[in-house]
C-alpha cells in the first residue's frame, strides 16, 4: 500500500482511540480533573508516567542528538533517567503522603506563606511553558513530515489537535490515554530498531546489537562508525565529550534534578492510592522509560552509520544528487534538510569542514523519523513511527498543559484570588488556561530557540534551580523558613534565567542577547542549558543563609514535616 | 504513648535516610564517576564492541537506576511493616 495512505490509516486509528478514551473518561469533578480521583494502579500509573515523560524530545529528538554528539549525548540518557532515582527516594512518597493536588500547594503550606505559593506557581509556569515550546517544535516536525507540508502548517495543525485533546479529558482522561500512547510509542520506537539492528549486526536486540560486530565482518559496529566519521573530519563517536567534563557533569546533574523537580511528573504520583505505591510506581515508570532509553543509543549510532553509508557508500565514492532517495526529497520539502552543490560536481559531499560540506542543513530532529526510510524498512513500520512520534508529543503536551492549568486555576484562582469559586467554574478556568498556554507556546514554537531536546533541557534547568531545591528543603529540613524558601527560589531561577537570557536572548529572541551565545563568555565553560544545577546550588545556599537569620517555622509546620515523613495516617489526595 | 510513637518515627526516619544515602552513593558512582569522570580510563577496557566507560554512560547506569529504585521500594515496604507504620 502507498506510504501516505498507510500512514493516514495508522495515525487515524490511534487518534480515534485516544479521543474515544478521552471522551469515555472525561473528568466531571476537579478531583478527577487534577489527580484522576487518586485510584490508579502503580503499574498503570508507571506506564502513564512514562508516556507523560517521554515527549517529542525523547522520541524524536534525543536519538538525533546522540547520533550527532555521540558520547556527548549521554547527558540526556543519564540525566533523564537518573532523576527518577531522586524522585522515588527523595520526593514522591512524601508528597503523596501530603496528599494535595498541586506542587505549589505543598510549597505554600510547608512554607506557611501565600507569597511562597505564588513564587512557586510562577517558577512552575516558566519551566512548564519552556517545556511545552520544545514539544511544539517536535509536533511541528512530526506533522509537517506526516502531512508533507511546511513546518508552520504542521505546527498549526498539531496545535489544533492538542487543544481539542487536552482540554477535554483532564488527568483522568489523560492517564488512560497515556497508557495506550505508551504502547503505541514503545512499539513504534523498538520495532524499527530491531529491524535495523538485525540488518546491520544480525542481533535482534538493539542494546546488544550496538555492541556487536557488523554482519559479514569482524569489525564492531561502533568501531566502524568511529572510523567512518573520523575520516570525514568529524570527531570520534564513542569518546567525544560535550564541550568538557565539567560541562557534562553539570549538565547531567541539571537534567536529573530538573526531572525530579518538574511538576507534571510529580503530580503523577498524586494519582496512586498509597505511599508504598508511589515508590513502586516510580520504579515501573523507570522500567518503561529505560526500555526506550537503552534502545535510543542503538538507534542513534545505527542511524548515523546508515546516513553516512547512503551519502558515501564507500570511501571516495559519493552519492549523486540526482540519484538521491525518496526520503531525501521529502525532507527537503519540509525545509529541514538542505543540499547546496558548492563545487558543482553534482555529487553530495558531507564533511565536518564548513567550506566543503554540501549538506548545509541536517536538522537533528529528523533523524528518528527518517531512520526507517534511510534503512529502507517496510512502509507499515514508517507509518508506525509517525504515529509513535505524535503519541509522544501529544501525551507530554497534555500532561504539561494540565500542570499549567491546575496551577493557574487551583493555586492562583481558588487558592489565592477567589477562594469562593465553584468547582464548575474552577474546571472552566483550567480549560481556558490550557487554551491560552497552547496559543502562547505555539507562537514561540514558530521561533524555537534551539533543537527540541535543547529547549526542553532548558526547562529542566529552570525546574532544577527553583522547584527541586525548595521541595527537598521542605521535606528534609525543619529549619528552612518561608523567607529562606522565597529568597532561595527567586535567587535560583533568577540566576539561571539571567544566564540563559544573556546568552540566548530575552525570551529567546536571539538579537536581544547581551553577552552573545559565545562559549568564551560561559562561566567555567558551562553551556546555558546546563546551568540549572548551579542555580540549584545558589537556591540552597541562599535559603539556608536566610533561614539562619529569620524566625524558625512555627510548630504546626514542623509537625507537618514529621507527618509526611511516615506513611501511616495517609488520606486520599484531597482538596482543603 | 505519644512519646513512644515519636521515637519510633524518628528511628524509622533515621533508617530511611541511611538507606537512601547508601543507594545514592551507588547512583552517583555509576553515572557521574563511571560515565563521566573516569570515562577515559574505563574506555581502555572493552566488553564486546562497547568501550566500558561509554557503556556505563549509555547503558549500564540506566539498568542500575532501575535496580536501585525497586530495591528501595522493597526495603521500605519491609520497614513500614517492621515499624507498624503501614497505611
Amino acid at each position: 500500500m502507498e506510504l501516505q495512505t498507510l500512514t493516514y490509516i495508522v495515525v487515524g486509528i490511534t487518534f480515534a482511540t485516544y479521543i474515544g478514551i478521552a471522551f469515555w473518561a472525561r473528568a466531571g469533578s476537579t478531583k478527577e480533573f487534577y489527580v484522576a480521583g487518586g485510584g490508579i494502579h502503580p503499574i498503570a500509573n508507571g506506564m502513564a508516567t512514562a508516556a507523560d515523560w517521554m515527549s517529542a524530545a525523547s522520541f524524536i529528538s534525543m536519538a538525533g542528538l546522540i547520533a550527532f554528539f555521540g558520547y556527548g549525548g549521554s547527558v540526556f540518557l543519564m540525566g533523564w533517567t537518573g532523576g527518577y532515582v531522586l524522585l522515588a527516594m527523595c520526593l514522591a512518597p512524601y508528597l503523596r503522603k501530603y496528599g494535595k493536588f498541586t506542587v505549589p500547594e505543598f510549597i505554600g503550606d510547608r512554607f506557611y506563606s501565600k507569597t511562597a505559593r505564588i513564587v512557586a506557581v510562577v517558577c512552575l509556569i516558566v519551566a512548564s511553558l519552556t517545556y511545552v515550546i520544545g514539544q511544539m517544535k517536535g509536533i511541528g516536525v512530526a506533522f509537517s513530515r506526516f502531512l508533507e507540508v511546511d513546518y508552520g502548517t504542521g505546527l498549526l495543525t498539531g496545535m489544533g489537535i492538542v487543544f481539542f485533546y487536552a482540554v477535554m479529558g483532564g488527568m483522568k482522561g489523560i492517564t488512560y490515554t497515556q497508557i495506550v500512547q505508551y504502547c503505541v510509542l514503545i512499539f513504534a520506537y523498538t520495532i524499527p530498531a530491531v529491524f535495523i539492528s538485525l540488518h546491520l549486526t544480525g542481533n535482534p536486540i538493539p542494546q546488544l546489537g550496538l555492541g556487536s560486530t557488523m554482519v559479514g565482518s569482524d569489525t564492531f559496529l561502533l568501531d566502524r562508525l568511529d572510523q567512518v566519521i573520523s575520516q570525514l573530519g568529524f570527531s570520534e563517536y564513542t569518546t567525544h565529550a560535550r564541550l568538557s567534563t565539567t560541562n557534562m557533569f553539570v549538565y547531567t546533574m541539571s537534567l536529573m534534578i530538573g526531572t525530579a523537580g518538574l511538576p507534571h511528573v510529580i503530580i503523577r504520583f498524586f494519582t496512586v492510592p498509597k505511599v508504598k505505591d508511589a515508590r513502586t510506581s516510580a520504579g515501573w515508570a523507570l522500567v518503561f522509560i529505560t526500555i526506550l532509553y537503552t534502545t535510543a543509543p542503538a538507534v542513534a549510532a545505527m542511524a548515523r552509520l546508515n546516513l553516512m553509508n547512503t551519502i558515501q557508500p564507500a570511501a571516495g565514492e559519493n552519492l549523486a544528487y540526482a540519484d538521491r532517495p525518496d526520503w531525501f526529497k521529502k525532507w527537503e520539502t519540509t525545509g529541514l534538510l538542505k543540499f547546496e552543490d558548492k563545487n558543482g560536481d553534482g555529487l553530495i559531499q558531507y564533511t565536518a569542514d564548513k567550506k566543503t560540506n554540501e549538506m548545509v542543513k541536517v536538522d537533528r530532529d529528523i533523524m528518528v523519523l527518517a531512520n526507517p526510510e534511510i534503512a529502507q524498512l517496510p512502509n507499515w513500520v514508517i507509518a508506525l513511527v509517525a504515529a509513535g512520534g505524535l503519541a509522544a508529543a501529544l501525551s507530554t503536551a497534555a500532561g504539561l498543559l494540565l500542570a499549567i492549568a491546575s496551577s493557574i486555576s487551583h493555586d492562583l484562582l481558588k487558592g489565592i484570588f477567589k477562594p469562593e469559586i465553584t468547582e464548575k467554574n474552577e474546571l472552566l478556568a483550567s480549560r481556558v488556561a490550557m487554551g491560552g498556554a497552547i496559543a502562547f507556546a505555539g507562537y514561540l514554537g514558530f521561533n524555537p530557540p534551539d533543537f527540541a531536546a535543547g529547549t526542553v533541557a532548558l526547562a529542566f534547568g529552570l525546574a532544577a534551580s527553583s522547584i527541586f531545591p525548595v521541595l527537598m528543603m521542605g521535606i528534609f529540613s525543619k529549619k528552612v523558613s518561608k523567607e529562606g524558601a522565597i529568597a532561595g527560589m527567586i535567587a535560583g531561577i533568577g540566576v539561571t534565567l539571567l544566564y540563559v537570557f544573556q546568552h540566548k536572548g530575552i525570551m529567546f529572541i536571539a538579537s536581544t542577547s547581551f553577552m552573545g551565545d559565545m562559549p568564551a563568555n560561559w562561566f567555567f565553560g558551562i553551556e546555558p542549558n546546563a546551568f540549572g544545577a548551579i542555580g540549584a546550588v545558589i537556591n540552597f545556599t541562599v535559603a539556608f543563609a536566610v533561614s539562619k537569620v529569620t524566625a524558625r517555622p512555627p510548630q504546626h509546620v514542623q509537625d507537618l514535616v514529621e507527618h509526611i515523613r511516615i506513611p501511616s495516617g495517609v488520606g486520599e489526595a484531597q482538596a482543603h | 504513648m505519644q512519646e513512644n510513637n515519636n521515637e519510633k518515627a524518628a528511628a524509622y526516619w533515621q533508617y530511611n535516610i541511611k538507606l537512601m544515602l547508601k543507594l545514592l552513593v551507588i547512583w552517583f558512582f555509576v553515572s557521574f564517576v563511571c560515565g563521566i569522570l573516569l570515562v577515559d580510563e574505563l574506555n581502555q577496557i572493552h566488553i564486546g564492541g562497547y568501550k566500558l566507560g561509554f557503556w556505563f554512560a549509555q547503558q549500564g547506569s540506566m539498568y542500575t537506576f532501575v535496580v536501585l529504585v525497586f530495591y528501595y521500594a522493597k526495603k521500605m515496604a519491609a520497614l513500614d511493616r517492621k515499624f507498624g507504620l503501614e497505611e
